[in-house]
């Protein structure tokens, strides 16, 4: 295992030299007030250039990413980054400007931020979008808070309550619970869809929102959808799409038509930017009209008489701002290149082949693992492993073993509802030939579960580190280095 | 695996009743579904808890897992070495990994017999 960048320290080493003094010397005592510079040097490491660029790439090499690998990721959507994105937000007129410059010398960067709302309210069929979320999470949080200032500003302030299937994104409890509302869980039918009798038997005068996840984590489509939207609508709830898988469904279907109200978008999964350590994200939002007022401000507007855009300020319902400046401006620059690239057409390409591609893989990994609900599936799926009682060969097991034939491991654990899950989703970007090899090493793992399962309870066996003690290092963190 | 003295509930905690005090844990299935428990949030002594409110938190490697209330009443005793040893949670879910100890007002009305639980847990499966 390459050691820590501290433990090759060797006293007195350099990497670079400072030339002579041709000043005259002071001293920081002299310099800086009594009692706040340090009495002792920095216990900094001290390596040879040479020593440090080695040690770095090493490393870098002990990575991996959508770049090196397939990455099934259940519900992250880790499809291939295009870089041509990359070169279009290292454009001097997008990366070299600041927030603060006069609205009239960033016109081309207030074009591309408005060209990309209006482009996510077509795919989405939504009537005003905005880019401040920084991501998922905070957009889910921005929307509900949207949907409560709708709420309070008819005088319907008893509506606190915010209904959430068992089959959703767990930040969708979370959200409601940090926006101040009530939450209240609703089970799934046997297919894996909204149970309607229980979702009636919760809405009322109380009801704030429904959160929906469509498709869900389970990778299904919720069939239901207009029934659903007319329980609640009918009960003066609203209701909220997560739209973290919306790239199962682009240009096939629009959660606006579907009667939702608002809608989040994930633009580092659905839009082909980095993320997972490659970050930052993008969560923009979605509205209907009727909520358009409450959007966090400034709202960019384009003026016809001056042909300019501007920031306007004077919004008097805005729930206010949700983000420093105006959200992760660099990831919009990314998305909308991508969705330039594509077109209409081939975003919709896009969402057929992810879901052509994980109803394949699906097909492939039910000759040797279960299928808890039954498919045809959207983007992603679920599978569990087969005789896991009888094996003693858990889901983490198959993850960690996974490692060692060279992928990255599905999501596993979730959806909770599902026990030992394995959640997989290949993505549209992968071909046919890396599907298959992940089929035969999800094969292989199965067979050698029956065979020698003490090689899987041990794995990885690949890796610079094997299994790695979870428990300990949640129990007992070690949380940095210390000099002995 | 399931003690004859004690309730249970479909949540999966435990309470065991003498007179009007309970005290409340969670089961042998709860602590095997788990996995390694590896932080523990119980409530502060004088709180009031309904039946089916929740009492605390149990975070394992797997999930994090809201604990529901057997019963209603006042907090009166936490087992505070759960907050530096969760390990018991997983070692002694019956006795050194108990949660909390009640003032019991009521009992949840669909609590469960240990055959009961039994046969419910063997119906989870």
């Amino acid at each position: 295992m390459e050691k820590l960048i501290f433990e090759k320290s060797v006293a007195g080493r350099k990497g670079r030299y400072l030339p002579p003094l041709d000043i005259p010397a002071s001293l920081i005592e002299e310099m800086l007030p009594a009692g706040i510079s340090r009495k002792e040097a920095p216990l900094l490491p001290e390596l040879t250039e040479a020593e440090v660029v080695r040690h770095y790439t090493r490393l870098s090499r002990l990575n991996y990413g959508v770049d090196t690998g397939f990455y099934p990721l259940g519900s992250c959507t880790m499809k291939y980054n295009p870089k041509i994105n990359e070169d279009a937000a290292n454009l001097p007129g997008f990366s070299k400007i600041h927030p603060y410059q006069p609205v009239d010398s960033v016109q081309g960067a207030l074009e591309l931020m408005a060209r990309t709302q209006q482009y996510l309210a077509e795919i989405s069929g939504m009537e005003a979008v905005t880019l401040q979320p920084a991501a998922g999470a905070h957009g889910e949080l921005t929307g509900i808070l949207l949907i409560m200032a709708y709420h309070t500003a008819k005088g319907d302030l008893q509506r606190n309550k915010v209904i959430v299937p068992d089959s959703s994104h767990g930040t969708n409890p979370a959200t409601a619970a940090l926006a101040g509302c009530e939450i209240i869980q609703i089970p799934s039918n046997e297919k894996g869809g909204v149970d309607l009798e229980a979702l009636r038997a919760v809405v009322g005068e109380d009801t704030a929102a429904l959160m929906l996840t469509n498709p869900s984590t389970l990778g299904l489509f919720e069939t239901q959808i207009k029934e659903i939207a007319e329980i609640v609508h009918g009960a003066g709830g609203l209701l909220y799409y997560d739209g973290a898988n919306m790239n199962a469904i682009m240009g096939y279907s629009r959660p606006g038509d579907m009667g939702f109200d608002v809608v989040h978008f994930n633009l580092h999964k659905t839009f082909a930017t980095p993320h997972g350590g490659g970050g930052p994200g993008s969560g923009p939002v979605g509205v209907k009209a009727a909520l358009e007022p409450f959007l966090p401000k400034p709202v960019i507007k384009y003026n016809p008489q001056t042909q300019q855009y501007l920031l306007d300020e004077e919004r008097p319902q805005s729930i206010g701002r949700v983000k420093a400046f105006y959200g992760n401006f660099g990831v919009a620059v990314k998305a909308f290149t991508y969705m330039l690239m594509l077109g209409g057409e081939g975003l919709k390409e896009a969402s057929e082949k992810a879901v052509l591609n994980a109803n394949y893989l699906m097909k492939l990994l039910t000759e040797h693992y279960e299928l808890p609900y039954a498919g045809p599936c959207k983007h992603e799926f679920v599978v569990t492993p087969r005789n896991s009682q009888q094996t003693g060969v858990h889901t983490l097991d198959i993850a960690k073993r996974l490692i060692d034939y060279g992928f990255h491991p599905p999501t596993i654990y979730f959806p909770l509802m599902v026990e030992e899950a394995l959640m997989v989703e290949p993505t549209e970007t992968e071909n046919k030939e890396t599907l298959d090899e992940f089929a035969a090493a999800m094969a292989a793992i199965a067979r050698e579960a029956q065979e020698n399962a003490e090689l899987l309870h041990t794995a990885p066996h690949q890796t610079p580190v094997s299994r790695l003690d979870e428990t300990q290092a949640a129990r007992k963190p070690v949380l940095r280095w210390r000099a002995k | 695996m399931y003690p004859e003295n004690l309730r249970y509930t479909k949540e999966h905690e435990w309470i065991l009743v003498e007179g009007k005090k309970g005290i409340v844990g969670i089961t042998e299935y709860a602590q095997d579904s788990l996995g390694d428990v590896v932080f523990v949030e119980l409530p502060e002594i004088g709180k009031k808890l309904k039946v089916g409110e929740g009492l605390g938190v149990v975070e394992s490697v797997k999930a994090v897992s809201d604990i529901y209330s057997p019963c209603s009443g006042i907090v009166t005793a936490v087992n505070e070495s759960l907050l530096d040893n969760p390990e018991l949670l997983n070692q002694d879910p019956y006795g050194e990994g108990w949660l909390i100890e009640m003032e019991v007002e009521e009992l949840d009305s669909e609590l469960l017999t240990s055959a009961e639980y039994e046969d419910f847990v063997a119906g989870e499966e």
